[in-house]
């Protein structure tokens, strides 16, 4: 009986996330306010992380708050407030693509839910094989395999991320000539005899330089 | 395995990632002033890995995440030293038009490591990284005159719609990991050996279509035009070679070492592709006035019958892809070498209208840019018309009848496009008078339309048996 009742709070856990999840992720769309939905987005991701907790992975559950509710999801809220984007006019043509692209969505979910009724036994995850549990921890668990297995697979996102670095430096950084930018080191450098000129001047005729 | 023998099969790798890695440090000291220093070590590595790929060992690493096959072995080596012409395409062009900067040849570099990661990879995870490296470099090369509005907005096209493709590529990789239970090619295989279910398929539909993106094949070709009009005409030379080639074999790769089982499937999915691309290639080139444009609706044609070797399901079908790829990718650099060595007091032409009278001025630079055109339109003997050969003679021996008489249609009908570039330069009055071309981009230019008539026919006798070796690796019937 124990296990039953775990069981079935584990199952209220489960429905209530998913239920909070799909309804901020709704509301994400549906807000007016662009602030709102990145409120509604930091909802979802949390309630997200959740449903991590409850499958026992943990450390997912923390990587998401940490990363996307504590970075992604702040820097979407800058984004928002800083840039001035008149989302009243982004949403003129709702309205009149609502029809055909409301076609398109109903047919893609229909054809969708045909074949992932029509094949699953178990669903999308037929294939996969359930992880025994054992007495590893979920980061010592990754940590194993992330640095031997999945060795090559970590260095190459590696040079992903340089690469996005380099393009964003190569796009962006420039040295345009006419901003003055204090140099210290040629500051420094100067001396007196650099810094000045001593220069007789004649009488009605003036500095030529 | 120990650690020295994987080391030494990924070896191209390490050159690449070590270079590119030591040269940014070279130009981020260095600064502008080694632009000329960086580029010519970046051609050193490139040269470097190719020697290490094709003397490499053979074998698998990373738990099957990275094959060192004889089809790697082969693609790498064309890929690298393409890679390593466009750098010595785009470095004095780049300095022409006072943009050199040294980021170009490191790009090119980092670009070239995702085409090697792409054609060994043998797990999802490694066919999605080595896509996304090769495609994040080639984004900011696409935009990298960026004081050019047109150019950014190509780098800006390439990077959404690029996006969008490696989220159909992704959910595709994530249905077959759910359906399937793994990730590399070996166990998806042995998982699909009894047939594959809906859902299997639901996901390698998904997977083509993202693939499909990535080698601008239609109907997801709608980026390739206003990408390679916008873009700088060295970075579309290299856009067109080397990263289609890399595509492609990791293409092959994908559904034939991971989907053997499910030939019949996939080989509809992508008949289909081809015979759209060769009607899209053909029909809407024939109203393009820009030459680079032009260029893309023909590359999207190309695609489509290099496809239906893919299509074919055999192993004669991937060796007629490879070769097809290789002498494709050296006609079409050297087109937009043609197009880089014609300049008019200075600025640089891309429509057709300024090729005008070219014969008269460059009678060279025209007998190249005629040769190069009859190649891709595929006459005897040009290497464009064995690259064909090759693909028909692969599908019809594989039973494809229509896709292969309807290829033969539409290249008839994209002979009409060809034929009037050909029309312009000798028979149309000229509008002025050319600049003295480049001595890089001519030099392409010359080898390329030597290459496409009289060596080919040497380097057919050697590309034939190591094509077929490399399609050999695939284990197709």
């Amino acid at each position: 009986m124990h296990g039953v009742g775990v069981l079935g709070l584990q199952a209220i856990a489960f429905y209530l996330l998913s239920a909070v999840m799909l309804g901020s992720a709704l509301l994400v769309i549906s807000a007016r306010n662009p602030v709102h939905s990145v409120l509604f987005l930091i909802t979802s991701f949390f309630t997200a992380a959740g449903l991590f907790v409850l499958l026992g992975a943990e450390f997912l559950a923390m990587l998401l708050i940490v990363v996307y509710v504590g970075a992604v999801a702040v820097l979407f809220l800058f984004v928002v407030m800083m840039l001035d984007v008149d989302f009243g006019s982004l949403r003129t043509g709702f309205a009149r693509y609502l029809p055909i692209g409301g076609v398109v969505a109903i047919v893609l979910l229909i054809e969708m839910a045909i074949v992932a009724g029509a094949v699953a036994k178990r669903g999308a995850s037929a294939g996969a094989t359930i992880a025994a549990p054992t007495d590893v921890t979920n980061a010592e668990a990754i940590g194993r395999v992330l640095y031997t297995d999945y060795i090559y697979f970590f260095q190459a996102a590696g040079i992903a991320l340089l690469i996005a670095m380099i393009g964003a430096i190569v796009l962006t950084l420039r040295h345009r000539p006419g901003v003055k930018r204090q140099n210290i080191a040629a500051q420094v450098a100067r001396t007196p005899a650099k810094g000045m000129a001593i220069v007789k001047v004649k009488t009605g005729e003036g500095i030529s330089e | 395995m120990t650690s020295t023998s994987v080391l030494s099969l990924v070896m191209p790798e390490l050159i690449l990632a070590v270079g590119a890695l030591a040269l940014l440090v070279v130009g981020a000291f260095g600064g502008d002033k080694a632009t000329r220093t960086v580029s010519i070590g970046s051609g050193l590595v490139l040269i470097a890995a190719a020697v290490a790929s094709g003397m490499g060992p053979l074998g698998v690493a990373f738990n099957g995440g990275f094959v060192a096959d004889q089809a790697s072995a082969f693609s790498k080596v064309a890929i690298y030293l393409m890679s390593a012409v466009a750098i010595l395409l785009g470095e004095p062009w780049l300095r022409r038009v006072g943009n050199a900067r040294f980021e170009y040849p490191v790009l090119v570099l980092l670009a070239a490591l995702g085409m090697g990661v792409m054609a060994s990879a043998g797990d999802l995870i490694s066919l999605y990284l080595g896509i996304e490296l090769m495609s994040l470099a080639t984004y900011v090369l696409a935009a990298f005159q960026r004081d050019d509005a047109r150019s950014s907005e190509a780098g800006l096209k390439y990077f959404v719609l690029g996006a969008l493709s490696s989220g159909l590529l992704l959910y595709g990789a994530s249905l077959i990991y759910g359906f399937a239970g793994s990730t590399k090619f070996a166990d998806i295989a042995a998982h699909v050996a009894g047939g594959a279910g809906q859902g299997l398929v639901f996901g390698i539909v998904f997977l083509i279509c993202g693939l499909a993106f990535k080698v601008s094949a239609a109907p997801f070709h709608m980026w390739t035009p206003d990408v390679y009009e916008g873009a700088p005409t060295p970075v579309v030379a290299f856009l067109a070679a080397a990263p289609k080639l890399a595509a492609m074999v990791l293409f092959a790769r994908a559904v034939s070492q991971g989907f053997p089982g499910a030939t019949e499937q996939w080989s509809q999915v992508v008949q289909a592709i081809a015979v759209i691309s060769m009607g899209v290639g053909a029909l809407a080139g024939l109203v393009q006035k820009n030459l680079k444009r032009l260029l893309a609706y023909s590359s999207i044609g190309n695609i489509g019958y290099a496809l239906l070797g893919i299509a074919s399901g055999t192993e004669q079908g991937v060796q007629a892809m490879l070769v097809f790829m290789v002498l494709y990718m050296i006609d079409v650099t050297g087109l937009f070498a043609c197009i880089l060595a014609v300049n008019r007091q200075g600025r640089s032409m891309d429509s057709l209208a300024d090729f005008a009278g070219l014969a008269r001025e460059r009678p060279g630079l025209a007998l190249a840019v005629t040769g190069l055109c009859f190649s891709v339109m595929g006459i005897p003997p040009f290497s464009g018309f064995w690259a064909k050969y090759y693909v028909f003679k692969a599908a019809i021996s594989a039973g494809l009848w229509q896709p292969a008489v309807f290829g033969l249609v539409a290249s008839v009908v994209a002979a009409f496009y060809y034929l009037r570039i050909v029309k312009t330069i000798w028979l149309d009055p000229s509008p002025g008078v050319t600049d003295a071309p480049p001595l890089d981009a001519k030099g392409v230019a010359v080898a390329a339309a030597l290459f496409s008539f009289p060596l080919v026919l040497p380097a057919l006798a050697l590309l034939d048996p190591l094509a077929k070796a490399a399609a050999a690796a695939f284990g197709l019937g």
